[in-house]
């Protein structure tokens, strides 16, 4: 047999490209040069990286274009709006990131030059998930978003939490991944094809054997965006973990899982959606009940903002459920990730902030009396909070409600009130929080430097547009919704 | 059914066997053979050697970064070899794609060198 080139274009993964080299270079540097240094200008040079990736991500949007095309066969990769909108939120997650750990990091003793290596290594994993046409490089695209967590979540050994949390994480993260990979052989079986137009083409008449692909696949994105019940990992791994690193993965992986579980479940396996969406609905709905009413007994901030993360994962599967049958699912799901990006990385800033020695000041407790020492970053964090509840006039609120109105539309009627009434109870711990900062007074420094207030600014400011002027936002996201589906049904 | 359920068939017969005889033996011997007599055999060393110190114990970790580097360069073989007989047909796509893989796969040692993994001391 010929061998025959596939075409390549480069263009269009070079954002991916971009990022990855950064962390490459980041490890060049540190054969050359000596460590100090490079721990110096590790995070600007992140941020270049970013900042290039950035733009070429703008340049891309309104544009679709495959490539990595095998000979015969369909592309590895697309890149449409679908794709770069959720470059977009990646891009930004990284941003946010590298904001909020500048001074945290050498702050706790942490300042290890792997750090932003393997940040940029997981977030081109990352991007990828979004723009993988093939169930294989899906998989690919999650080890190398999940492989650098895996690490960074050990970032602060010799400490035993933090150790746990990566070993937990690492040991869970290895059983998902095989679960997963296991239902794409069993997609494989059945469709005769891992190229996702190909999979749309053949799993109808797949029969048992794509079910149980299309369920142990569902696992294995359930475990990545911690949905219940295979959410028990979540909070021992995030309070572990350094909280930089938890405010990373609790945006990063759980968008990168619903990332390429929007592309997979909605359009490779769209027409099964009679079978699937009764089970994503009741995971939701397991999902938001856990995550909400566990989250009431939480004295940790990390651990609450863990379970909350739960229940987010719960509203986003809400609008996963509904995107079959509604056409306002996929783009209430990217909405709504867009608005959870700004409001969870702000509230992570200002615990980051509050957070005295690394493991310290992490206590619900420790934010008695914080409006009395710093009324603005009191203020920032009350509005995080009640954005991350659902009152307006909050980017968290226009999410909610693109979500209910998509699940009402989709005819799921009971999860809409599952997701109304666990929103309340949601209420009760955020809520709390505004209190003991308002109403106690209490000791404790806080930690703001110019980096960390950027970040705070700039969520602040983007949960606020995204609160006020929602409609532009959402039109945004149709446009990303729509293409990514009618793409793939054509190509 | 299905055609392709059919093929799957021995593969899900022999799952079954698997089943069957992970319970069968230990049933067995759990059934037929003597049973144990208390305190002693339940000890770590049934020889009589006393056990010293805890389970979780530290390890020299300095094995394990040998064994991960291993199978490093395992797989690196494993994608060279293929490669290296598919060569003239993969042309300058194929040699491309593999220096850039060599690249990184340098890149990636020459980083752990200066970190000192290779250094048994």
């Amino acid at each position: 047999m010929e061998f025959v080139t596939p075409t390549i274009n480069i263009l269009i993964v070079l954002p991916v490209l971009l990022v990855a080299g950064g962390g490459a270079l980041l490890m060049l540097l540190e054969l050359f040069m000596a460590e100090e240094r490079v721990k110096q200008w590790a995070p600007t040079l992140a941020i270049i990286v970013l900042a290039l990736a950035f733009l070429q991500t703008i340049g891309l949007w309104g544009q679709t274009h495959t490539t990595f095309t095998p000979e015969g066969s369909s592309p590895m990769v697309i890149l449409d709006n679908f794709a770069t909108f959720l470059n977009v939120i990646f891009l930004l997650t990284g941003f946010f990131t590298v904001l909020i750990s500048v001074n945290y990091l050498p702050r706790v003793g942490l300042n290890r030059s792997e750090y932003y290596m393997l940040m940029l290594f997981s977030l081109s994993g990352m991007m990828l998930m979004g723009m993988a046409n093939d169930l294989i490089l899906v998989f690919l695209a999650l080890e190398v978003l999940s492989i650098p967590l895996y690490i960074l979540a050990g970032l602060s050994r010799p400490r035993p939490e933090s150790e746990e949390s990566a070993m937990k994480y690492f040991f869970l993260g290895a059983f998902s991944s095989a679960i997963f990979v296991f239902g794409i052989a069993l997609t494989y079986g059945a469709t005769g094809s891992t190229a996702l137009p190909a999979v749309l083409a053949g799993v109808s008449n797949g029969g048992a054997l794509a079910l149980a692909g299309v369920a142990m696949m569902l696992v294995g994105f359930g475990f990545k965006v911690a949905a219940a019940p295979f959410h028990m990992w979540t909070p021992d791994v995030y309070e572990g973990a350094p909280t930089v690193v938890t405010a990373f993965m609790s945006v990063g992986a759980k968008v990168g899982g619903f990332a390429a579980m929007l592309r997979v479940f909605v359009s490779a396996f769209g027409s099964l959606g009679q079978t699937w969406v009764p089970a994503v609905a009741v995971i939701a709905a397991i999902t938001l009940i856990i995550g909400n009413v566990v989250a009431i007994v939480q004295p940790n901030i990390k651990r609450m903002l863990a379970y909350s993360s739960i229940a987010h994962a719960g509203y986003i599967l809400m609008a996963v459920a509904a995107s079959v049958n509604s056409p306002d699912g996929v783009s209430a799901a990217l909405f709504y990730m867009f608005a959870y990006l700004f409001t969870n990385l702000g509230a992570f800033a200002i615990a980051i902030a509050a957070e005295r020695k690394l493991g310290e000041g992490v206590m619900l407790d420790d934010y008695k009396g914080l409006a009395k020492r710093s009324p603005l970053l009191a203020l920032a964090m009350a509005y995080f909070m009640l954005s991350l509840t659902g009152i307006p006039p909050t980017g968290g609120f226009s999410g909610k409600f693109f979500v209910f109105r998509a699940t009402l539309e989709a005819g799921l009627v009971w999860l809409a009130v599952v997701g109304v009434i666990t929103s309340v109870v949601s209420g009760y711990y955020y809520l709390r929080v505004v209190y003991l900062m308002y109403m106690y007074d209490g000791e404790g420094e806080l930690h703001t430097k110019p980096a960390l207030l950027t970040a705070v600014a700039l969520t602040v400011l983007a949960t606020l547009v995204l609160g006020l002027l929602p409609g532009a936002w959402y039109e945004i996201t149709k446009q990303a919704a729509l293409q990514g589906l009618q793409v793939l049904a054509g190509g | 059914m299905d055609q392709i359920l059919l093929d799957y068939l021995p593969i899900a017969v022999l799952i079954g066997i698997g089943i069957f005889f992970a319970v069968l033996l230990p049933s067995l011997s759990v059934s037929l053979g003597p049973k144990p007599p208390k305190d002693r055999n339940l000890a770590p060393y049934e020889s009589g050697m006393v056990a010293i110190g805890e389970a979780q114990r530290r390890l020299p970790v300095k094995f394990y970064r040998i064994a991960v580097l291993f199978i490093l360069f395992d797989v690196d073989i494993i994608l060279l070899v293929p490669w290296a007989v598919a060569f003239r047909k993969l042309g300058v796509y194929g040699l491309v794609a593999m220096l850039i893989f060599m690249v990184m796969f340098i890149l990636g040692d020459a980083w752990v060198w200066k970190k000192g993994v290779l250094e048994w001391e």
